[in-house]
């Protein structure tokens, strides 16, 4: 039976005295396939960096797992993928075994040490995400697609229950994108893990999501995407154009 | 005279073995802290060792002790660091530019007031490491060994926030706790360099040996490991040219840690031709 592994009532958050979110509720449930759409500066990726504890919002409450994310400890049942590394520096000596490993931290107790079954954890992720080959290459010898798979997997390696990803396919080629979906869809499907993804490329939200959330500082629409498309309401906010946009895009 | 004859002098050793564990230290945290941008903080924590040398003086502290006496206010300067760049809303760099020059005005005003010291405190701009007594040896080692458990403990929380803040902190991982630790161990550190090659240097000793490594490493804990023992051999051909060739040995540290970077910086870019 599906379990609320998001709920976010009534969050707001401002910075600098402008409003970013306002009064924005949801909940995701265990098994869920959630894609987040909304335009640049509407509040998307602050929306989940609240989910996860990142930013702490100015009214309204979270919970993941039931707890608030300040007193979330198992980190290691939530992997996350952000749009793009802040500092991303290419000669950065980190081989992507390394970097998956980072992903085994969450939910470890001081002193973090490398535990029975680690090594299992990492080969098997290296395996599913197809990257074994390239084990003992640096971050910055590898394409954007690898680099992008290397980072699912570091999200991936703790076998999360939920997966959080900002934007994750913005600098993929078309092919590359495909695939990628395909592997969310399958993580989703075949693992059960539950997936929040904001995206600006509405119609694959279309064909893989379960659930729709329109977001612009405040939540437009939270439904199925056909239900977006055929809404009348809907056309009345944005116009038949738009609307038509939003739906076709590919 | 041989190498053989120059290693049975007491100084010569003392100075091979805290050198090598000192160097060893600042090298292994300057590749956290180049990677994060934050190569400078050395120089800047040198600068506030320089006042607070100047302000140990000034209260008649035995020079034996001087620098211990110096560590508390670096330490509560690399956390004024920190802070300043977390609520003043600036960078790290002007953070560092701020207390870096607060150290070495504090320091000239307090030889101006005191009409000059016994103790040459310009004698620590350049550092004396043939100098280095029993006291200053048993004071490196002691460190030396807290530093090497603190970064050990903290291996894939540095790591973490090295490789990406925002990814360390959505695992769990309370990066302002090991920001300050980090800041901590690298004002510790950069104390002790002072004896090696003098407060002017230090950041030579910080950055030189990280970023040599990080044009050969392949991987994060063999970049570490790299840097240390290019550290280390750096120490060793510095002090043993210096006395050979009768040059100032704190020079000849950071001109042998150059030397390496030219050479691991010349790899690099050959490696692609074999």
């Amino acid at each position: 039976m599906p379990v609320d592994v998001v709920t976010v009532e009534g969050l707001s958050y401002s910075y600098n005295g402008a409003g970013v979110l306002s009064d924005v509720s949801f909940r995701v449930r265990s098994g869920d396939y959630l894609g987040i759409v909304g335009p640049n500066g509407s509040g998307k990726s602050t929306l989940i960096k609240a989910v996860l504890g990142l930013v702490a919002p100015t009214g309204g409450t979270v919970t993941l797992f039931g707890v608030t994310p300040d007193r979330f400890r198992e980190r290691q049942k939530v992997g996350y993928l952000p749009q793009r590394l802040k500092f991303f520096n290419p000669s950065f000596p980190a081989t992507v075994e390394e970097i998956v490993r980072l992903g085994l931290l969450g939910g470890k107790r001081f002193p973090k040490r490398r535990e029975a079954g680690d090594d299992a954890a990492v080969e098997k992720t290296l395996g599913y995400m197809g990257i074994t080959d390239i084990r003992r290459k640096l971050i910055g010898e590898l394409s954007g697609g690898q680099q992008q798979r290397t980072l699912l997997a570091r999200a991936l390696v703790s076998s999360p229950e939920l997966l959080i990803l900002d934007e994750p396919t913005t600098a993929l080629d078309p092919e590359t994108r495909e695939n990628f979906y395909k592997l969310l869809q399958h993580i989703n499907q075949d693992h059960g893990t539950t997936i929040v993804l904001i995206t600006h490329d509405t119609w694959s939200i279309g064909r893989y999501a379960s659930r729709f959330l329109y977001v612009d500082k405040r939540i437009i629409f939270d439904g199925t995407f056909d239900e977006f498309c055929q809404s009348e309401k809907m056309t009345a906010f944005f116009g038949a154009d738009v609307q038509h946009v939003i739906c076709h895009q590919h | 005279m041989a190498f053989a004859d120059i290693l049975q002098y007491g100084f010569i050793q003392r100075a091979l073995v805290a050198g090598s564990l000192i160097a060893a230290l600042c090298a292994v945290l300057g590749v956290f802290l180049v990677l994060r941008r934050l190569s400078l903080i050395g120089d800047g924590l040198a600068h506030v060792t320089f006042g607070s040398v100047a302000l140990a003086l000034f209260l008649r502290v035995s020079p034996l002790y001087v620098t211990v006496a110096s560590i508390p206010l670096v330490l509560l300067s690399s956390l004024g660091i920190l802070r300043l760049t977390d609520k003043a809303r600036m960078y790290g760099d002007a953070a560092i530019g701020i207390v870096s020059s607060l150290g070495i005005a504090g320091g000239v005003i307090l030889a101006s007031v005191a009409g000059g010291f016994n103790v040459d405190l310009f004698s620590y701009l350049f550092g004396n490491i043939l100098a280095i007594g029993p006291v200053d040896l048993v004071i490196a080692g002691v460190l030396f060994l807290f530093v090497i458990l603190v970064v050990t403990l903290f291996y894939h929380e540095l790591f973490a926030i090295t490789f990406d803040e925002e990814l360390a902190e959505s695992s769990g991982i309370r990066t302002a706790a090991i920001n300050t630790v980090l800041v901590l161990v690298t004002a510790l550190t950069v104390v002790l360099a002072m004896k090696v090659v003098g407060i002017m240097l230090v950041s030579a000793l910080l950055i030189l040996p990280a970023v040599s490594a990080l044009q050969v490493a392949r991987g994060f804990r063999t970049a570490i490991l790299l840097a240390a023992a290019f550290a280390v051999t750096a120490v060793i051909a510095g002090i043993l040219g210096s006395v050979a060739l009768n040059l100032p040995a704190g020079g000849s540290i950071v001109v042998a840690n150059f030397i390496l970077f030219a050479v691991t910086f010349a790899w690099r870019k050959a490696r692609p031709l074999f």
